[in-house]
């Protein structure tokens, strides 16, 4: 009977378990310690994305002005990966039709292989996967300037020759707010981790919007 | 004898013990080639995904595909070594490179694993494309083998 009190109350807090309706700070705050009349006061510094400077699919110079006063989804991939790319790439397109007319939302998909990813390459993919350049910019650029770039996203990026296409890189998809603060993350191989995403990416929305 | 008596309770019990009989044996029939589905599932799912549908046009369609009627001798060679180039599959351009499986997986692929992974795909998602035996599979081998 006992037993049973406690199945019920765990299914009742279940249950009751409520939808986040405010999504956390991401990553490693910096505290800078500052003295002010004789006492030590310790400032939080939330971890912000930083500068960049790369190329899109249309030449374009991309900056994170590019992106001022909106929110981004962005990930890690390269053209002719075989691997995870194309798992990442039709979960990315799902977010990309759901916030296609959301002039708020843009996407960012940094390509890890700036060797053979030339901007005219990234044109034909972009064109072959039938997306618009003002919402969805595929970039290239500095090779350190990317791997320093998933650093700051928190995505993992390495050169790996014995892998498939020869990096080893996660399927994550990033969500930065207008503020460049990382806000949450999704498997993007993942159908379900994905709508989870979608869901946040409405959270942050509805934050940015009662500002 | 007239302890038998015929019990109308247990009559939906059998409905469904029969029902789930017939499902299992009916799914058995819908699968036929489970090893070739492990391959396809391992080593081609990534790109072509679990339903053989086309992704935009980076990646030609499997499934409802006239490339793989129209170029059945070729399919055990893409398998195998890759394709490059401009493809016309069901009226669509795709210029995507499939990369050899060697070159992908930095490991040999069996000609009976090539076999598995053509008969899955020409029988898979509504796909009835016929058998390709063993010794079709390295005959069409030898167009790309010498």
């Amino acid at each position: 009977m006992k037993n049973i009190v406690l199945f019920l109350g765990f299914i009742a807090l279940v249950g009751c378990k409520q939808e986040p309706t405010t999504l956390p700070y991401l990553g490693i705050p910096k505290y800078v310690d500052r003295v002010v009349d004789g006492e030590t006061i310790t400032d939080t510094f939330k971890h912000t994305i930083s500068d960049f400077t790369f190329f899109n699919q249309n030449g374009d110079t991309i900056t994170p002005a590019t992106f001022e006063g909106k929110i981004y989804i962005t990930d890690f991939f390269f053209t002719h990966c075989p691997s995870i790319c194309p798992k990442m790439k039709e979960q990315m397109l799902r977010i990309y039709e759901k916030y296609e007319d959301n002039d708020n939302v843009l996407l960012l998909s940094h390509s890890i292989d700036t060797r053979n990813d030339t901007i005219g390459r990234l044109h034909e993919y972009a064109k072959n996967l039938g997306i618009s350049a003002n919402k969805w910019h595929l970039v290239t650029g500095d090779r350190q300037e990317i791997k320093r770039m998933a650093k700051d996203y928190m995505a993992s990026v390495v050169e790996d020759s014995s892998l498939p296409g020869g990096y080893d890189h996660s399927g994550q998809f990033v969500l930065v707010d207008s503020k460049k603060h990382v806000r949450s993350f999704c498997d993007g191989t993942d159908a379900e981790s994905v709508d989870r995403f979608m869901k946040d990416i409405d959270i942050l929305l509805a934050e940015e919007s009662e500002e | 004898m007239t302890n038998f008596k015929y019990k109308p309770r247990r009559l939906p019990v059998f409905v469904f013990l029969l029902a789930a009989l017939l499902s299992m044996v009916g799914s058995c029939k819908q699968k036929p080639y489970s090893q070739g589905q492990i391959l396809y599932e391992n080593f081609c799912q990534n790109c072509h995904n679990e339903e053989g549908k086309a992704l935009r046009q980076l990646i030609p369609p499997l499934a409802a595909s006239d490339y793989l009627v129209n170029h059945k001798e070729e399919l055990a060679c893409i398998i195998k070594y890759g394709i490059k180039g401009e493809i016309v599959v069901n009226g669509v351009t795709y210029n995507q490179e499939m990369p050899a499986f060697e070159e992908m997986y930095d490991a040999k692929i069996l000609d009976v694993e090539i076999a598995n992974i053509i008969n899955y795909i020409n029988n898979s998602w509504g796909n009835d494309n016929g058998y390709t035996s063993l010794q079709t599979v390295q005959e069409n081998l030898k167009r790309c083998e010498e």
